[in-house]
């Protein structure tokens, strides 16, 4: 914003100049000279200077000591990191300036016509008193993976367990010779079909004692009977002490209470039960010579949640801090123009007959189109040079697939020592902010006119 | 990030081979007795409560082993990346310089690529006058744009007498002594759950198929064995580090941190195929692959020693300075956090370590001063008082560490000879081996996310190479 309004107050400036020839005021040009050259030599040092040696180092080699003509420039658009960066500039550029006027547009029309408007305001401009290192450092908390930290995680989680439940026993697996192998989808089943009058054992380990559910208890061997299937399912592990017995049960090792089982005779389930508290079951006759299936759902992992800073999510999530930030700014503005539009517009469309929302859409918006355009025009240029928020938030991994051109500049010119290349990604960066600075600087002058 | 670049180093224990086979033995059995003590370890060191006694008796009782000359009135500068309690630790040491010497030290604190802040500093005409560098490539780069000067004679003297043949020859350029290794760290090291292995269990493993079945007891507990901080990428770059150290041996390690033998080579597959038995076997790393890659190193710590009797995981590979992170839980090193050297994958237990090197940029009598200072026992016993530091310095009694932990990892290093290899990531090019979300960071990082495609993980690996490496 800063460079937009520094080039705007330059361009009234310059039609001045030659006036001062003639001392319209009776000043010499000496003297102007004067009064000029503090800011002159302040621009020259700040911002001439630097543009001008940016453009000539970007056409030195990585030493700075030969000249390179053309390489850096073709570097920009052949290396995979820096079309990345591209491509995630423009996403940004389209996504961030709109989302973030939209949203302000709809609070300042809101808040107009609450009573605590005001307070409102203030509580959605708040985020903008805080620095974007920041408000990087909150959202990257906000986006952790861990449900127990991250908030965005902790509210998806809850939302989806009231949706799904998770199982007893996620991470069960069979151990070392064991009688149950992998039937894909997560289930298990016995290698050896299963007769009645027999005991059946159904060992697994990697359920940690104090994850057990809460009416497990010590498990027992099942009794053979008559005509129907016992057996016992178990954790085949004591604290402390390993297996034990191996695919036996021990005294201390505790039964899967509440484990589903199914009786399996060529892909159908003809039985199915339950494990009750000691681990043991029992199924009717009709599962003899059937596969004892421990079904998937005994071993469902918990939902953890989106994995919002990993390569797919990660641009889409900080854009989402990026709004939070700047909603709050362009509400402010657009607040400030909705106050300038004339009420008896408004009164004779409703007056007219016009909803609510065709007051909104066909007169409010397009009063405030001049306004709108600033709010979008300013956060563009500002977006276009975000680096701090990319920074921050995007972990090492996905650093990769958050970047964009600021931030490549950055790792180019002080990670991997390549200043040429930094200084044609300065450039170019320059050369994409100039129309729309000059859209900035149009505007402005119309409006000095008017 | 800073314990990217400055902690990390490796050293090796090398295979016997050549002439100096009694040598490697000896260190070997060195080494087996200081995992045994390791192992055997149960008294807890109490940092802070040997840090404050230790600064009391530190400059005082300790007779001057090293005669430094007079230089009131002299100043120097000395930069390093180091922050916090690091900083303020070696501020003491510098203290001690000054009032032997009566000159005045001013700390600079650097950033990092600390390489890329003296070029800014020397480019402004104004470097410091002794720097601290933590990678050899660092020093060579220093040396090859003519910004650091040669140790004079009483500073090369100080160290060859404290130093060994190895630790002289990494601080080399071209034959020439540049660099005093003042710190050092030992990489080779897994941390683990002492409740974990209790519940489960299980034992301290030698070698890697023990780690395995270490790994799987745990896991049968109900524990996820380990825990992977994917985030930064230098973590996975030094798990490969010692198993192709103790795979491949000493010599195809330096070939490979030299380039001269390409990242596609077999050796390279083997240790890769290695390494995904760990990585690749689903429910053995903490959060599966896409949790480690946003795990960062300190939480990767962290999340092995909290949570009781269910952590998120039992055991966490890196270096010695893992203990500044278990110092923020609530578990005490040496009785809850317990530690066994990296296991043999070989022939040998790795041995990789790291470093940080003293090099005089502005050279004048004061900073020649100061680097035989830092090159003595004295300096390494101060330091080592106060914790969180080891030292290269023979010569340095191990009684000056605080904690038996500490004085152990610190013997497997001194006793390591000859036989350590420096930290291989380090000593590529900054563009390979330590820029985040590139060259091998962000190639083992794509391995992790899929451990099975290990032939395209090298071919990405030599790729990078071969462009930050320009062969």
């Amino acid at each position: 914003m800063a460079s937009a309004t520094a080039a705007g107050s330059s361009g009234p400036a310059a039609p001045q100049a030659p006036k001062s020839r003639r001392s319209v005021t009776g000043t010499r040009k000496a003297v102007a000279a004067l009064f000029l050259l503090p800011a002159l030599v302040l621009l020259g040092a700040l911002v001439v200077y630097p543009i001008g040696y940016s453009l000539i180092r970007s056409f030195y080699d990585q030493s700075g000591d030969s000249f390179a003509g053309f390489d850096n420039y073709r570097a920009l658009f052949t290396d995979d990191g820096i079309r990345t960066a591209l491509k995630n500039n423009v996403i940004w550029v389209v996504f961030a300036p709109t989302v973030a006027t939209a949203l302000g547009l709809i609070f300042a029309v809101l808040t107009e016509r609450v009573r605590w408007g005001t307070a409102f305001k203030l509580v959605v401009f708040m985020p903008m008193a805080i620095s974007m290192l920041a408000a990087g450092i909150i959202f990257r908390l906000v986006y952790d993976q861990d449900p127990d930290k991250g908030v965005a995680n902790a509210v998806w989680v809850g939302v989806h367990d009231t949706f799904a439940e998770s199982s007893a026993f996620p991470k069960a697996h069979p151990g070392r010779e064991s009688p149950l192998e992998p039937a894909g989808g997560g289930a298990f089943i016995t290698k050896e079909p299963v007769s009645a009058g027999q005991t059946v054992v159904l060992p697994l380990v990697g359920v940690a004692p104090d994850l057990m559910p809460d009416g497990a208890e010590k498990a027992a061997a099942a009794r053979p009977e008559d005509g129907k299937i016992t057996g016992t399912t178990w954790q085949d592990f004591t604290r402390g002490k390993g297996v034990g017995q191996l695919n036996g049960v021990d005294a201390a090792e505790l039964g899967y209470a509440g484990m589903k089982i199914e009786a399996v005779k060529d892909g159908e389930v003809v039985a199915s039960t339950k494990a009750s508290g000691d681990g043991t079951f029992s199924l009717p006759a009709a599962a003899d010579g059937a596969l004892l299936r421990l079904p998937a759902d005994n071993f469902a992992e918990p939902y953890n949640g989106l994995s919002w800073l990993g390569p797919s999510l990660v641009t889409p999530a900080i854009i989402g801090s990026y709004v939070w930030m700047w909603a709050g700014f362009a509400m402010v503005l657009i607040a400030a123009g909705l106050a300038g539009v004339p009420r008896e517009l408004l009164e004779a469309a409703r007056v007219d007959g016009a909803n609510e929302w065709q007051v909104f859409r066909r007169v409010t918006v397009p009063l405030l189109a001049p306004v709108l355009a600033v709010v979008v025009v300013t956060l563009m240029i500002n977006v276009l040079k975000v680096f701090d928020l990319v920074f921050i938030i995007a972990p090492g991994s996905s650093q990769d697939d958050a970047n964009v051109l600021a931030l490549e500049l950055y790792r180019k010119g002080f990670a991997s020592d390549q200043p040429g290349i930094a200084s044609a990604i300065a450039v170019f960066l320059l050369l994409l902010v100039i129309p729309v600075m000059w859209f900035n600087v149009r505007r402005l002058r119309r409006e000095v006119r008017r | 990030m800073r314990t990217s670049s400055t902690i990390r180093t490796g050293r090796t224990v090398n295979r016997a081979g050549n002439g100096t086979a009694r040598k490697t033995t000896r260190a070997a059995a060195f080494l087996a007795a200081g995992a045994l003590a390791l192992s055997l370890t149960a008294c807890g060191g109490d940092d802070d409560g040997g840090g404050d006694k230790g600064q009391g008796d530190g400059g005082k009782e300790t007779a001057a082993t090293v005669t430094l000359p007079q230089l009131d009135g002299e100043s120097l500068e000395v930069a390093a990346v180091w922050t916090g309690a690091e900083q303020k630790n070696f501020e003491k040491v510098l203290d001690e310089f000054e009032k032997r010497t009566g000159a005045q030290v001013t700390f600079v604190p650097a950033q990092d690529p600390i390489i890329n802040f003296l070029g800014s500093k020397v480019a402004g005409g104004a470097p410091p006058d002794v720097a601290m560098l933590p990678q050899p490539g660092a020093i060579k780069q220093a040396v090859e744009k003519g910004w650091a000067k040669p140790l004079g004679a009483e500073a090369t003297k100080e160290l060859a007498e404290n130093y060994t043949q190895g630790w002289q020859d990494i601080g080399k350029v071209d034959g020439k002594q540049y660099g005093v290794y003042y710190k050092a760290a030992n990489k080779s090291l897994i941390w683990y759950n002492a409740q974990v292995f209790e519940n489960a269990g299980a034992s301290e493993p030698k070698t890697w198929d023990e780690l395995l079945t270490t790994a799987q007891t745990v896991y049968d507990s109900g524990v996820t064995p380990f825990s992977v901080g994917g985030a930064e990428g230098w973590t996975l770059t030094d798990w490969f580090e010692n198993v192709y150290l103790s795979q491949a041996g000493p010599e195809k390690y330096d070939q490979l941190a030299r380039h001269e033998i390409k990242w596609t080579d077999p050796s390279v597959k083997e240790a890769l195929t290695t390494l995904a038995e760990i990585w690749g076997k689903k429910d053995y790393v903490a959060g599966g692959a896409s949790g480690a890659l946003q795990t960062d190193f300190p939480a990767s710590v962290t999340q092995t020693f909290t949570g009781g009797d269910q952590p998120k995981a039992g055991m966490v590979y890196e270096g010695d300075f893992a203990q500044v992170n278990i110092g923020e839980t609530e578990a005490k090193v040496g009785t809850d956090a317990k530690v066994f050297p990296f296991p043999a994958v070989g022939d040998a237990a790795p041995v990789v370590s790291g470093g940080d090197a003293a090099v005089i940029l502005q050279d004048s009598e004061a900073a020649q001063a100061l680097a035989t200072w830092l090159a003595s026992p004295d300096a390494a016993a101060i330091h080592a008082k106060l914790g969180g530091y080891l030292s290269p310095n023979k010569n340095l009694d191990a009684s000056a560490y605080p904690n038996d932990v500490q004085r152990k990892i610190a013997e497997a290093l001194v006793a390591a000879g000859d036989d350590f290899r420096f930290d291989m990531s380090d000593q590529a090019p900054q563009a390979f081996g330590g820029t985040p979300g590139k060259g091998e960071w962000k190639a083992l990082q794509d391995f992790l996310k899929n451990p099975k495609d290990v032939a395209g993980a090298q071919q990405r690996l030599e790729a990078d190479a071969a462009a930050a490496y320009g062969n």
